[in-house]
């Protein structure tokens, strides 16, 4: 379609901000769910607020998504058609990090699915699917580091650090209280963090963070080199 | 035609929201569980009945009408 | 079984012939020397099957329709413990929509009875008489016996039986076999349903009823073996010929499995309504002073010895006790008995017993169990009166299933049977007599609940 440059500009400001913004609420859906399992409470936070508080930040979340994912479809720089939204690593445009936004982004369509369905599909069968949320996370921040155009930015570096670290903290509250029932799986997530973070440490300095990561990562030829009127000289 | 609220005993976890957010029919015992009034609900109480009832997290409190054998529960 | 009731048992079923000119044995008929009646003897004693379902699907109809009456007639009331009457269960699973399947229960889960595995091994051919006809009064096709899988001799003669009646099945039911786990709760009708349809032997949440829907998703008669035993002699005698033994109310006959300090302690079939002390002397009599009974087994009643001379074998006489028959059992306590630690290892038992599914019956059996232990070291100071009662209180009608009321009741007619000796305790601590062996017979064995699932029976 053909829309003024401006309009194009602000798809792609939105896209990425509505990204950034999603990265942060799922983040505190995510502490929330484990507040919330865990069956923290004082009177000021009771049960129900702090459940009532994760479903809706986890709805507020998928809000953001929704917009996040049409602006990215919707801007005409980079063309991205609403399937890769759905089907990972099919598109044009870095196709496995932003694959990996679709995987994510699936996961957290069929857990607020069955969320919304839960009286239809059954305790055991919900609680299944839930356990996603733990895989759809590392995901989706590996999609916005791999993805994303602001990653060189001190501020969503921030973002991007402060949101791990409540993650890794709350899985470790999971993981730790009631060690060690359940060994296994609870020695697993901890491995798994554990790794993760390492290979984010390890892999952010030659990845994302290097000056040749726009080719790496998949950016079509004739995107590179050029960017956004708005953007000129401050994203590569 | 009246409701009442009841409790799956197996399904309850005691997690404790129903007792917050309906108070007027429960309370908790001494390890958490739900100690249930089957005092019909009034007016009101019902949506409330209702919302205590979505919020639990396993499905463990129902909203009845009326006393039947057979049962009909509604969440 | 622990020792006391397993060896040195004569477990020959007797009957009570106390009553003159008594149509007793009825279910016992025929048994001697404790050896088990072949298809051949079993026809011999009580005459062949009657049919049911006639020729022609009116008649087929009719037929049960009959045979329903007839138990409704009869006013034969449930031996698992519950005394529902049986005409009722049948009428609800034949009202209810889809092909009804009907279930034996042997399981036995209750360690002071003996009754349904004695008659499954040797009156096995009485047992699924009855479990044939009642398929046949609802048009279910497959019957399943279940028996407990401590019980191999019950199997076996239940497997032996089947293969005699492989030749004479006009009936067109199929019957199966199925070995059901140990612990106390399996026997309860929806924890065996559940273990029928592939899950644990473990209660489930009603609605809906096992009647609505059962195993496999169908209407489902669930009795007790010897519930069925009694239908089978009902369809060849009638109901006016049941009714002339027992009360108005609880007509017939029943087995009881008396444990304790007797002569001959076992099965015996006794009129309803018959005296507990005419049963007492049935088995030989006391072999030293009783200081009382628990009646109706580990979720019954305790009564104490003044009451031992006037009571009644039937639920009407035993109500004035608070008690109830149960699945008929009568454990007699000596006065070389505690009976405050007596009630401790029981309420222990029972809180071990529990599904672990409900928070208010494993954590209030618990406490329960704790507190009456405290109170037979002296330890529980003078509120625990007072704490029973409110747990029992907390705990009662907040399961799912009836096992922590039984506990309770259990717990609490002990206070009352033996106000006394809780009161000497709460205040001087051990008495002597806690120290002798114990009397109660509790397995001693640890719970394997979750040693099976139902393979069978479950399409």
């Amino acid at each position: 379609m053909s829309l003024p440059l401006a309009t194009s500009n602000a798809y792609w400001y939105l896209t990425r901000s509505t990204g950034a913004v999603a990265l942060l609420l799922l983040t505190l859906a995510l502490v929330l769910g484990v507040v919330d399992v865990q069956r923290w409470s004082t009177p000021r936070w009771p049960r129900f607020l702090v459940d009532s508080l994760h479903r809706n930040v986890a709805l507020l979340a998928l809000a953001f998504l929704l917009v996040h994912v049409l602006t990215a479809v919707l801007d005409s720089f980079t063309s991205i058609p609403l399937i890769d939204a759905v089907v990972p690593f099919v598109g044009s445009y870095r196709p496995f990090w932003l694959g990996l936004g679709a995987i994510s982004f699936d996961m957290i369509l069929a857990v607020i699915a069955t969320s919304l369905l839960r009286q239809h599909i059954g305790f055991n069968a919900w609680r299944a699917i839930h356990w996603l949320t733990y895989a759809c996370w590392p995901i989706a921040l590996l999609h916005g580091l791999g993805t994303g155009s602001d990653v060189k930015f001190t501020w969503l570096l921030a973002i991007s650090v402060l949101c791990l670290l409540a993650v890794i903290a709350a899985v470790l509250a999971r993981a730790l209280i009631g060690w060690p029932s359940n060994l296994r799986v609870r020695g697993a997530a901890l491995g798994g963090t554990g790794a993760f973070t390492l290979f984010l440490v390890l892999w952010m300095g030659q990845g994302p963070l290097s000056s040749e990561w726009a080719r790496r990562s998949g950016t079509p030829v004739k995107l590179l080199g050029h960017t956004h009127a708005a953007a000129a000289g401050k994203a590569r | 035609m009246s409701s009442h609220v009841r409790v799956n005993p197996i399904a309850c976890e005691a997690h404790g929201m129903c007792a917050e957010l309906l108070p007027e029919r429960i309370t908790l015992d001494e390890w958490g569980y739900p100690v249930i009034d089957d005092t019909p609900l009034h007016g009101s109480q019902v949506a409330h009945a209702i919302r205590a009832a979505r919020a639990c997290p396993t499905f463990a409190l129902l909203v009845e009408r009326e006393r039947a054998k057979s049962g009909s529960g509604r969440r | 079984m622990n020792a006391t009731m397993s060896a040195g048992t004569d477990r020959r079923p007797r009957a009570d012939t106390q009553r003159a000119g008594s149509a007793l044995p009825r279910v016992l008929a025929g048994v001697r020397d404790g050896a088990h009646l072949t298809l051949a003897q079993h026809d011999a004693v009580h005459g062949p099957l009657p049919a049911v379902r006639g020729r022609g699907r009116r008649h087929a109809r009719e037929g049960a329709a009959r045979m329903i009456e007839e138990i409704a007639q009869s006013g034969l009331r449930g031996h698992g413990g519950a005394a529902f009457p049986v005409a009722t269960k049948m009428h609800a699973v034949a009202n209810a929509r889809g092909r009804a399947i009907v279930v034996a229960n042997a399981t036995e889960g209750e360690p002071a009875s003996l009754k349904d595995r004695t008659l499954l091994e040797l009156l096995p051919h009485l047992v699924l008489d009855g479990g044939v006809l009642a398929a046949e009064a609802l048009g279910a096709d497959r019957l399943l016996v279940c028996v407990c899988d401590s019980s191999a001799s019950a199997y076996e003669a239940a497997t032996h039986a089947l293969a005699e009646r492989a030749d004479h099945n006009e009936s067109g039911v199929q019957v199966e076999l199925v070995r059901t786990p140990r612990h106390y709760v399996a026997g309860q009708e929806s924890a065996l349903v559940n273990f029928l349809n592939g899950g644990p032997a473990l209660p489930t949440f009603t609605p809906p009823m096992v009647f609505e829907r059962g195993v496999a998703r169908r209407p489902t008669l669930v009795n007790n073996a010897e519930t069925l035993a009694h239908m089978a002699l009902i369809a060849r005698h009638g109901a006016a010929w049941f009714r002339e033994l027992g009360t108005a109310s609880q007509p017939g006959s029943a087995l009881v499995t008396v444990s304790g300090p007797v002569v001959h302690p076992g099965v015996y079939e006794v009129e309803h309504g018959s005296s507990l002390a005419s049963l007492i002397d049935a088995c030989g009599g006391a072999s030293v002073r009783l200081r009382g009974a628990l009646i109706g087994g580990y979720a019954g009643t305790w009564i104490g010895e003044q009451h031992l001379r006037t009571a009644a074998l039937s639920n009407d006489h035993l109500a004035a006790h608070g008690a109830t028959l149960g699945a008929g059992v009568v454990v007699l306590l000596s006065e070389r008995a505690c009976p405050v630690a007596e009630t401790a290892r029981a309420a222990r038992w029972m809180a071990d017993q529990s599904a672990r599914q409900c928070g208010p019956c494993l954590n209030g059996l618990y406490a329960l169990a704790d507190t009456v232990a405290e109170l037979v070291r002296g330890e529980a100071g003078p509120t625990a009166g007072k704490r029973i009662d409110r747990l029992a209180s907390l705990v009662a009608r907040r399961g799912a299933c009836g096992h922590p009321d039984g506990a309770v009741n259990m717990i609490l007619s002990a206070t009352e049977a033996f106000a006394e000796d809780f009161s000497r305790h709460s205040q001087h601590g051990p008495c002597e007599l806690c120290s002798r062996p114990a009397e109660l017979p509790l397995p001693a064995r640890p719970v394997d609940r979750d040693a099976r699932r139902g393979a069978e029976g479950a399409r």
